[in-house]
């Protein structure tokens, strides 16, 4: 009975909220909306709806789910501080990391299934019940990862929020070895996704040992990106305070990767410029256009004057430190990195095509609605997420327990709490 | 800037009525399933990986294949299962100094094997080249050359096809092992396994790999009746085909279409383990050489210069 109880209360906190929060849903969901029309007439008339072709077999989606495994590796920012170096300002909002690592992982698999020409059949990818090529393909590889790394950021969370609404504390016996086992898989998830290319000798362009590097340097910016906007809102719309001690300290983590990252793509473009054989055609493609084809080359150059743009604003710590120039050195960070991991990874991989073929794709309104309906649904499960996990997190929302005190007190021991203390350790290890 | 990227490269807009007719047709194919909730469609969705199957259950799959597809196409199909022949690998020779570009070898092939007429599949590209320039690299290439006559002076044409690697990044690639390599050395695919994740397209060095990325037609008076379940019986949508040397009919002992067809000789074909064969004559006496050797991907496909 209780059980039922407590699921109805958190279903509950999911419909309860100001004239704001209906109209992000609504919003929301008008999107998700079209892009469900636009994915249902795809699955009906095949991908042929799409830009994609035999020469650009991949495109917006699977760049979209680059973008994205790189989001998720980046919780890891988060984690590492809060729970290694036991650094508190970090510490207390790192659970808002891991539900991110969690929506992040699940768009990856969305994006992939909306890929897939025949998607029923996914189960054939599955080991045991299907034919999964382990470990000779590395896109089973990926489904291994990918999965196991949803498990063990699902595993930390709920553990969390389900000793929180007990009233009770959580236990680092329990979840050490998951934090300390989630560091290494976030490193290994980007690092197979950029293998998943890597290992392809027929694709010049993303046959380079620098691929996982890189990688690895642009999620650890974009990843941190969208953390320190979505810290910002959250600590305006909830109880959730999140330090700007926090904020500043991510951000310089942000300006270590950048670096690294734009130190990494300068070497690459070196080797492909100065060698100058024909493997450059791809480089060559991507930044001043192939013979006369030329759809990426502004993006290109947005991606890299947006990239240097940020670093210079995240290295000064004036401009760090000021949320002005912060959130604007986010936003340039979000799209550089987007377009240069996205389709600026995946569509010159394929261009020129391994018989010497150009095909310019762009991508059709079905892939553009059906990608914009796919992120809609990643902020949909994010929100939804946050507003049952912060409230229990605040102690607003607890399950009914005998052995805790009923939700009421338990609420206002905590405002008091809150008020009269100063930054106080709530959950000790 | 903005509106280039995200110009439409199909020209298709979807306005109220295309939006409509997407959302119609999208709640009729959600409705499918229940529709044809017969046997057929069951088995289909749990039909095992090809080479899990028993003897038994491999020949009621063709069975029911040959019902599914005689209704169909309005014609007797038997599809067959014939497996590889012990002591044979094949090989394929091609002779640049010979070839015309005609582009006959192109259409033998879709006759023969079924492709799709629309959306247009061609298992072979023929690459014209200039003479006297770079050409090993292939992107000088041009594949839509267009004259009223062949050969056109001053040019020259190379046509690829599956190269049947010995070594195939596309097999490694494939997450569910819906394409392998039999013993004969051909690389097949189970159309009914595919998933269609397009990962051996990225894989392949040769572009040899075609996606059925809409429903393929083949008229029901082209349909090439006599198929194999490896090679020609009809694709479906969302899954990966590509050449197999004509399993159907080189493992019944016959030349693939586009050997058969080629109007100068250009094309030869054998089993590479047998000292008397064709291509061993070729590889014997010929100076041959392989596209992209250094991908170490080793294939059985050989070109060379006759004169």
């Amino acid at each position: 009975m209780s059980v039922f109880r407590n699921v109805a209360n958190i279903a509950k906190q999911l419909v309860i909220g100001d004239k704001y929060y209906y109209m992000w849903l609504g919003f929301l969901g008008f999107f998700i909306f079209l892009g469900l029309v636009a994915y249902v007439q795809q699955l009906y008339e095949g991908l042929i709806v799409t830009a994609m072709r035999d020469q650009v077999s991949w495109g917006l989606y699977i760049s979209n789910f680059t973008f994205l495994v790189g989001v998720a590796a980046a919780a890891v920012v988060l984690v590492v501080p809060a729970y290694l170096y036991n650094f508190k300002a970090i510490k207390e909002i790192a659970i808002l990391g891991e539900m991110l690592a969690v929506t992040a992982v699940t768009l990856c698999i969305l994006f992939i299934m909306v890929d897939l020409g025949q998607p029923t059949r996914v189960w054939h990818i599955l080991p045991f019940i299907g034919a999964m090529n382990f470990p000779s393909s590395l896109l089973a590889w990926d489904v291994v990862v990918l999965n196991g790394y949803l498990i063990i950021n699902l595993t930390i969370f709920l553990y969390i929020l389900y000793r929180l609404a007990m009233g009770k504390e959580y236990s680092m016996q329990v979840i050490g070895p998951l934090i300390i086992l989630s560091i290494p898989w976030a490193v290994g998830i980007h690092t197979v996704t950029a293998f998943l290319y890597n290992g392809l000798a027929a694709r010049p362009f993303w046959n380079a040992s620098i691929l996982a590097p890189r990688f690895l340097a642009s999620a650890f910016c974009s990843g941190p990106a969208i953390m320190l906007i979505l810290f910002q809102i959250i600590r305006k719309v909830s109880r959730i305070d999140v330090k700007d001690e926090a904020i500043f300290k991510i951000a310089e983590l942000i300006a270590y990767a950048m670096c690294i990252n734009i130190f990494l793509l300068g070497a690459e473009l070196f080797k492909e410029f100065y060698s100058g054989t024909t493997h450059m055609a791809h480089v060559q493609y991507l930044y001043f256009g192939l013979h006369g084809s030329t759809s990426l080359v502004p993006w290109m150059w947005w991606a890299t004057i947006l990239n240097v743009a940020a670093l210079l604003l995240f290295l000064n710590p004036r401009t760090r430190e000021n949320f002005l120039t912060l959130n604007a050195g986010c936003i340039f960070i979000l799209i550089g990195v987007y377009i240069e991991k996205g389709m600026g990874l995946i569509v010159p991989g394929f261009v020129p095509g391994a018989l010497g073929e150009i095909y310019d794709y762009s991508p059709t309104n079905t892939e553009i609605l059906v990608t914009i309906g796919i992120w809609a649904f990643g902020a949909l499960f994010y929100t939804l997420l946050l507003k049952f996990a912060i409230p229990i997190y605040t102690g607003e929302l607890r399950f009914r327990n005998k052995e805790a005190p009923p939700v009421r007190e338990r609420f206002e021991e905590r405002l008091t709490a809150e008020e009269e203390l100063p930054p106080k350790e709530v959950y000790v290890d | 800037m903005s509106r280039k990227i995200r110009h439409n490269a199909m020209g298709i807009k979807l306005d109220r009525r295309n939006f409509l007719k997407g959302t119609a047709l999208g709640l009729t194919a959600s409705a499918l399933p229940t529709k044809q909730a017969d046997a057929g469609f069951l088995d289909a969705f749990f039909q095992e990986h090809f080479r899990e199957m028993s003897k038994e259950e491999i020949e009621e799959v063709l069975t029911r294949l040959e019902k599914e597809y005689t209704e169909k196409y309005k014609k007797n199909v038997s599809v067959q299962a014939t497996p590889h022949m012990p002591g044979v690998v094949f090989g394929y020779g091609l002779d640049l100094s010979r070839c015309i570009g005609c582009r006959r070898c192109v259409y033998a092939c879709v006759g023969e094997n079924n492709q799709s007429r629309d959306p247009q599949i061609h298992w072979i590209s023929v690459l014209r080249f200039k003479k006297g320039e770079k050409w090993s690299d292939l992107e000088q290439s041009d594949k839509y050359y267009n004259p009223a006559v062949v050969p056109e002076p001053g040019y020259f044409y190379m046509p690829v096809q599956c190269q049947q690697c010995k070594n195939p990044p596309c097999v490694r690639a494939c997450p569910t092992q819906a394409t392998w390599k039999d013993p004969d050395g051909i690389v097949v695919v189970d159309y009914n396994w595919c998933i269609g994740c397009r990962y051996c397209m990225a894989a392949c060095p040769y572009g040899a790999r075609r996606f059925n990325w809409g429903a393929p037609k083949v008229p029901n008076e082209e349909f090439n009746p006599n198929t194999h379940y490896l090679g020609n019986r009809p694709r479906y949508k969302g899954v990966v085909e590509k050449c197999t040397f004509c399993v159907q009919r080189s493992r019944a002992g016959k030349y693939p279409a586009c050997v058969e067809i080629c109007p100068v000789g250009a094309r030869k074909f054998g089993n590479l383990l047998d000292p008397n064969s064709e291509i061993r004559y070729s590889i014997e006496n010929k100076r041959v050489f392989r596209l992209k050797e250094e991908l170490n991907t080793h294939p059985k496909f050989y070109y060379f210069f006759a004169t």
